[in-house]
């Protein structure tokens, strides 16, 4: 087994888990215990909380667009960056315990392009400031005086990208004012996005540059221990209807079979309206066969109390992410009671 | 005497159970006799045969050939005495099919070291197949097979001629002539045949003819032996 | 009638077990002996990659300050964020228990080479993160190291005296003294990066690229055997096949004269072959596990990857892994059934089932196959005059290969008749002509044989000069004891100072690229010292060789660039010297050039001097000695006797892997002649029946069964003796020209022969006992059965 897998492996564990850490790091005598805890009713101080948590197990600053060029051909964007810690802290230089990751991908309707890093913190290979606001690893950023306006950029051997996201609107806070519960048995992250990014940029493809724009959503998450151990796998979709108003929703699969569902409503102007579990229905009715499993692609979406019925279908099927923890994300089309676009992401497949 | 049978007996295991196949078989055989041992399919002659060839051994009694108890040699002595004082003809399959003919005429011969080529182009234009010698067994005839068969044993000049139904395989006209053949080389050679046959009009072309039943041999009449050896 | 065919078919198989253990058996041992040899290749390469990894780290290119100067981690950062993808070395010496140890950190989250394996071992790769983490050091060192507060595991690649760990934790360990001493850079760039800034450089991968070429070409030979091992399970498979068809003619026929239509009898015949081949090739993949498991404890790790172990980018592998076993069953079994369904289709509906007349089909059957092995002989022919490329050698390959397999019955009858002539005692001629008979029945398992035994001739020769070529050139390259890069004038003013004593003699090594031909070339000059005149590998010179070159009467210049350039021995070069020595240089595909030290300074006064060889009695000391002084890194200052050591236990692993395979692949002929001898017995009787009753005993004709067996191997080894060395010599002098253009030499081992050849007789004897024993115990009353109409 290669031993770089093993690495991803584990890192994987502590983003998309948050278990069995105290087990992977016994020679470093921190339990996940030592880590802060999201409280019910918490406040968030901006623009500190745009920056890192360092005393939070796991945390990520998570973009996708949907976009279009000149022609109407539509496009999807990735940007990701990804905090694990192995100890509730941050120390200078090397002995950093605070480990990242990043992920970028280009979607088109043909092709899917993935790249990935992986630094340690410390030293100033990567990391995220709050003010101004700047997100990094390596070369790749996303970075402006406020989150407001960030310029953003990211490169792989044969693909990259360079685009400047303007917010429309406020962040949104998801769950009880961002306090957002992950399972039946209360365990949690901090929650908020910025749903109402307009996009312009440029996209650098084998064939040469393209122009896009479009919309973009930012999600912030931090936690310790975020899914129960149980919590196997999800579905996430973020949707923006033409209409204006935007919906998060995911599911969580339990082993037991058990799902758990959240989902957050968002008027043009903010106002939010957060859906407790079972409100928000995700039932797969397509699969795509990739990397050599099936994948549900094509996904009926219900929120009845919003009158919400649509068929979320992707714009690739075959958009797996092939890091070293691989998923599938990319950009989807949205038609029903409601039409628009979005980004299903989906784990444990 | 060539051949002396005193008291043989022979029981096969089949199964778990003793069968008797030889009871009390007695006889022998003068040098240059002629003998047919006759007996219904199944009656056991073939087993005796094997017994005096030494491809198989009795249960009880004594078999002399040449004056040579047989019964207690070992396998490699009984192999020795077939390479030299005996010689034996089957009913089929005799000859050694990766040899040519004429190599199978004379493998005996040299076997037991007593190759003589002037004997074994004599035998060979005896039997009349002179001219298939480079061929090999699979080419011939079962006649023929059969022909190559006794002049391999008469090459090597064998005391005893063991014949176990030698012509059972071949028609009438066919088994005659190969017949003839046989007991003429032979007498030719001065070797004894003890030939086992089902076949009376065979049979009648011994000198002497013992017939076995339940184990045991009984003389026939000598008078038709008389005139068969007379011929 | 589908159903009742099924049934006929089955029916047979269910009467005589022992035919479907044999064709199973044959199908799954081929199919194990191929996924064998493919995992015990893949960890040849696997320990090869990782050699070469390590002799380099060097071999990863590297940003380096113009200045020469140590790299701060900001300067990493910085580079890191114009989207270079480097990664920090930190080196320094630090004291342990008394002793001097060079401690090297490294960053395992961009690392561009291969990690150590022993890094992923229990824990993962996260243990060696942090400042508590694991460390890597020699096994002979860590006695040397105990009561340190490192936490170490023992790996037998890193050299004597140095400790990888975590670069955090060396950071540590050194305190301020330790310093990032390379970048290496990765070899993946991204689309669009900034330049470099000025004050760097990229330093490409030195001296060790040549190492690496060597290697490649290894890699090629053994991917060759790969192929040859396919080739030997081929012909046992084909034997299984044919064998299962032969058996069944009866059934077949009876089916047919049923009613079963012949393409539904075809059908039949295909699916069953089809379900066969894929349980036997599972079966055969499992067992090739097992087999390599068990040979080569080594490879388990390996084979984790290959087999098992459900991570993202090893299940790909995984797949090809089973689907190239299962496919070699599969096209096996396809190659063999074509054949013999032809055969079937030919076959007459009422034709009598006689004993096929063995001694005349089987001339003509050996003819022909030897005529087709002629074709295959005039192909590789043009292939070799026409062809380009290493496909081309390849293609060569297989031609003599298989010509030679399909020469075998041919070449055997042969020596049978001409041994059958020859003799005078008739048992003698029976033995012979008997041989011959079989010959037919053997013959595959023997065609089987002969590829084992080229192969390993031809495998063991190639490995073994390689060892050779590869020795010599590290006794050329690296004849001094110690190798030295200075930073810089002043740190090789430095070194001379102190070597002055220290040392026995200290060899200057200068350089200059330039081009000579026309191409690139290097241009060396050298210390007339005793040194070269031992070891430097000449190839033709005049008598005063180096006195002419010490004085700048005269150059040498390597194999390549005389050959290239048609140059010869005394000759006068384009650069006006006279060409006084030709010396080989492996693994190196550009022109070389050595001038005396005095006509090289001449010539280009400007060349500093940094490098030196250093001749001592005690290297491990002074080379301690120098670090503890110079701080000098990894490759500041090189051990030729860790290089060579390492270099020569990598040699011995690939042979333990080479002889494993030599015994597996000689075992699996040996299966093929049992199977062979066992099918043969029963048709045997009637052909041993009359040489019985003419009185030979049947504890004799068993030993002559033995001796026979041995006979058809030790006539089969004299033909495969010349087919390996040939196959060796097209390796080495075809193959692997075609691929990096330059060729092997080839050395003879006798005694390997020797060996293998008696090894080959000991599995014929072994292959043929238990079929003797069993004809020794044969019931005359089965022999006698055969004279009667009773059988």
């Amino acid at each position: 087994m290669n031993v770089r897998s093993m690495l991803y492996a584990f890192i994987f564990l502590v983003i998309f888990a948050g278990q069995g850490v105290a087990q992977g790091f016994a020679g470093l005598g921190q339990s996940a215990d030592a880590f802060a805890q999201p409280e019910r009713g918490g406040s968030f101080a901006f623009p500190a909380d745009h920056g890192a948590h360092p005393a939070y197990q796991i945390e990520w600053w998570y973009v996708t667009a949907n976009l279009k060029d000149d022609q109407g051909r539509d496009f999807g964007l990735q940007w990701t960056l990804f905090r694990s810690a192995m100890a509730p802290e941050e120390r200078p230089g090397w002995d950093s315990p605070q480990l990242w990751m990043g992920h970028a991908a280009v979607t088109t309707p043909q092709d899917h392009f993935v790249a990935e890093r992986i630094a340690r913190g410390g030293v100033g290979q990567a990391g995220v400031t709050a003010a101004p606001f700047e997100a990094w690893i390596d070369e790749w950023h996303m970075a402006g005086d406020t989150l407001d306006q960030v310029e953003m950029r990211a490169m792989g051997a044969d693909f990259g990208y360079q685009v400047t996201l303007t917010a429309q609107g406020p962040l949104v806070f998801h769950g009880e004012n961002g306090f957002s519960q992950k399972s039946a048995s209360g365990r949690a992250s901090y929650y908020y996005s910025q749903p109402f990014y307009a996009v312009e940029g440029t996209l650098m493809l084998p064939d040469g540059p393209v122009e896009v724009t479009g919309t973009a959503w930012l999600d912030r998450e931090w936690a310790s221990q975020p899914l129960a151990a149980t919590q196997v796998s999800w579905d996430w979709f973020s949707m923006v209807f033409d209409e204006g108003p935007r919906l998060m929703g995911f599911t969580l699969h339990d082993s037991d079979g058990s799902d758990f569902t959240q989902a957050t409503w968002i008027e043009p102007d903010g106002t939010t309206t957060a859906f407790p579990n079972g409100a928000f229905l995700a039932t797969p009715l397509d699969t795509t066969r990739v990397a050599g499993r099936d994948v549900p692609t094509r996904w009926r979406v219900q929120l009845p109390d919003k009158g919400v019925d649509v068929t979320v279908s992707a714009l690739n099927g075959s958009a797996w992410m092939t890091t070293s923890i691989p998923y599938w994300e990319g950009p989807v089309r949205i038609e029903g009671t409601h039409s628009g676009q979005g980004y299903l992401e989906m784990t444990g497949y | 005497m060539v051949l002396r049978l005193s008291h043989v007996a022979k029981s096969y295991s089949v199964g778990g159970t003793a069968v008797e196949v030889l009871r009390d078989v007695s006889f022998d055989l003068g040098a240059g006799e002629t003998l047919a041992l006759e007996g219904e399919s199944g009656s056991g002659k073939s087993t005796v045969l094997h017994l005096i060839a030494g491809l198989d051994a009795p249960t009880q009694g004594a078999i002399e050939v040449e004056g040579t108890e047989i019964t207690r040699l070992s396998d490699t002595e009984l192999a020795k005495m077939r390479r030299g004082t005996v010689g034996v003809i089957f009913q089929q399959f005799n000859l050694i099919p990766s040899l040519t003919v004429g190599a199978n005429i004379a493998f005996h011969a040299r076997l037991c070291g007593a190759f003589d080529p002037a004997w074994t182009d004599h035998l060979a234009a005896r039997i009349g197949l002179e001219h298939h010698l480079e061929k090999y067994p699979e080419a011939l005839s079962g006649g023929q097979q059969q022909r190559v068969a006794i002049a391999r044993t008469l090459a090597a000049r064998p005391r005893l001629i063991l014949a176990d139904e030698p012509t059972g395989n071949l028609d009438e006209d066919t088994a005659d002539t190969v017949l003839a053949l046989m007991l003429e080389s032979a007498q030719e050679a001065g070797a004894a045949v003890l030939m086992v046959t089902h076949s009376a009009r065979q049979a009648a072309r011994m000198g002497r003819r013992l017939i076995l039943s339940h184990g045991a041999v009984s003389e026939r009449s000598a008078a038709g032996a008389g005139a068969a050896a007379a011929q | 009638m589908i159903g009742q065919g099924v049934q006929a078919l089955w029916s047979h198989w269910r009467y005589n077990p022992w035919q479907l253990i044999t064709l199973l058996a044959g199908l799954a041992l081929s199919t194990a002996l191929w996924s064998g040899v493919q995992a015990i290749n893949a960890e040849a390469r696997a320990s090869y990659a990782q050699a070469s990894d390590l002799l380099g780290a060097a071999d990863v290119s590297r940003v380096v300050r113009r200045d020469g100067a140590a790299l701060s981690v900001a300067e990493y950062v910085s580079l890191r964020r114009l989207g270079w993808p480097v990664s920090p070395v930190l080196e320094g010496q630090v004291d342990i228990n008394g002793q001097s140890f060079r401690i090297v950190g490294i960053d395992p989250l961009t690392f561009p080479a291969a990690l150590p394996e022993s890094a992923g071992e229990e824990g993962g790769l996260t243990a060696m993160l942090g400042t508590e983490a694991l460390a890597m050091a020699h096994p002979d060192d860590i006695p040397e190291l105990a009561g340190s507060t490192l936490i170490l595991r023992p790996d037998a690649t890193r050299p004597r005296g140095s400790v990888l760990m975590d670069i955090a934790q060396a950071q540590q360990v050194m305190g301020p003294q330790g310093s990032i001493k390379r970048l290496l850079l990765g070899s993946v760039m991204p689309l669009n990066h900034a330049p470099l800034p000025p004050e760097y450089r990229v330093a490409q991968a030195g001296v060790q690229t040549d190492v690496t070429r060597l290697t490649q070409s290894f890699h090629l030979n053994l991917t060759a055997f790969g192929l040859l091992s396919f080739a030997v399970g081929i012909f046992i498979v084909y034997g299984a096949v044919g064998l299962a068809f032969e058996q069944r003619r009866g059934v077949f026929r009876t089916l047919r004269a049923l009613g079963l239509p012949l393409n539904r009898l075809m059908l039949l015949l295909v699916a069953e072959l089809t379900v066969f081949a894929l349980l036997a090739g599972a079966a055969g993949v499992a067992l090739g596990y097992l087999i390599a498991a068990a040979l080569l404890p080594d490879v388990a790790a390996t084979l984790r990857g290959l087999y098992g172990a459900d991570v993202a980018g090893q299940l790909q592998l995984r797949a090809a892994w089973w689907a190239s076993g299962l496919g070699m069953a599969l096209a096996g079994t396809a190659i063999a059934a074509a054949a013999a369904l032809f055969k079937l289709a030919q076959m007459p509906l009422l034709s009598f089932n006689h004993p096929r007349a063995m001694s005349v089909g089987a001339s003509v059957a050996g003819q022909r196959l030897a005529g087709g092995a002629v074709l295959l002989f005039l192909l590789g022919i043009l292939v070799a005059l026409w062809g380009e490329g290493i496909l081309a050698g390849f293609a060569l390959l297989a031609c003599l290969l298989i010509g030679a397999a399909f020469c075998v019955p041919w070449f055997l009858a042969q020596c049978l008749s001409v041994a059958e002539r020859l003799s005078t005692r008739a048992v003698v001629q029976w033995f012979w002509a008997d041989s011959r008979q079989q010959l037919p029945g053997l013959s595959m398992a023997l065609m089987a044989l002969l590829l084992a035994m080229a192969a390993n001739i031809g495998v063991s020769t190639m490995v073994s000069s390689f060892r050779m070529t590869f020795t010599a050139y590290l006794d050329q390259r690296l004849a001094s004891e110690l190798y030295l890069n200075a930073r810089d004038a002043a740190q090789a003013e430095a070194l001379l100072g102190y070597l002055g004593t220290a040392a026995d003699a200290v060899l200057p090594i200068v350089s200059v690229d330039t081009r000579l031909g026309g191409l690139p070339a290097e241009v060396f000059g050298i210390r007339d010292h005793e040194t070269y005149r031992t070891h430097w590998p000449l190839l033709q010179a005049t008598p005063d060789v180096w006195d002419a070159l010490a004085a700048g009467e005269g150059v040498l210049v390597n194999e390549q660039l005389a050959r290239r350039e048609g140059w010869g021995i005394g000759q006068t070069l384009p650069t006006g010297d006279r060409l006084i020595g030709i010396y080989s240089d492996y693994g190196n595909s550009a022109g070389q050039m050595i001038l005396g030290e005095a006509l090289f300074s001449a010539r280009y006064p400007d060349v500093p001097r940094l490098r030196f060889g250093v001749r001592t009695d005690q290297p491990e000391a002074l080379a301690a000695a120098l670090r503890a002084r110079f701080d000098l890194d990894e490759e500041a200052l090189i051990n030729q006797t860790d290089l060579k050591a390492f270099s020569l236990q990598v040699f011995e692993r690939t042979f333990s892997v080479t002889a494993a395979l030599n015994v597996l692949t000689l075992s699996v002929a040996g299966l093929a002649i049992l199977i062979s001898l066992l099918t043969l017995a029963t048709m045997r009787l009637p052909q041993l029946a009359p040489v019985w009753a003419l009185g030979l005993t049947r504890a004799a004709l068993s030993r002559l069964e033995v001796v026979r067996a041995v006979c058809l191997a030790a006539l089969t080894g004299v033909l495969a003796v010349p087919v390996g060395l040939l196959l060796a010599w097209v390796l080495l002098a075809v193959v692997n020209v075609e691929a990096f253009g330059w060729r092997l030499p080839m050395y003879f081992f006798p005694l390997d022969y020797l060996r293998l050849a008696g090894l080959t007789l000991v599995a014929a004897f072994l292959a043929a006992l238990w079929p003797a024993v069993k004809l020794a115990r044969t019931d005359p009353q089965r022999l006698l059965k055969v004279f009667s109409n009773e059988r």
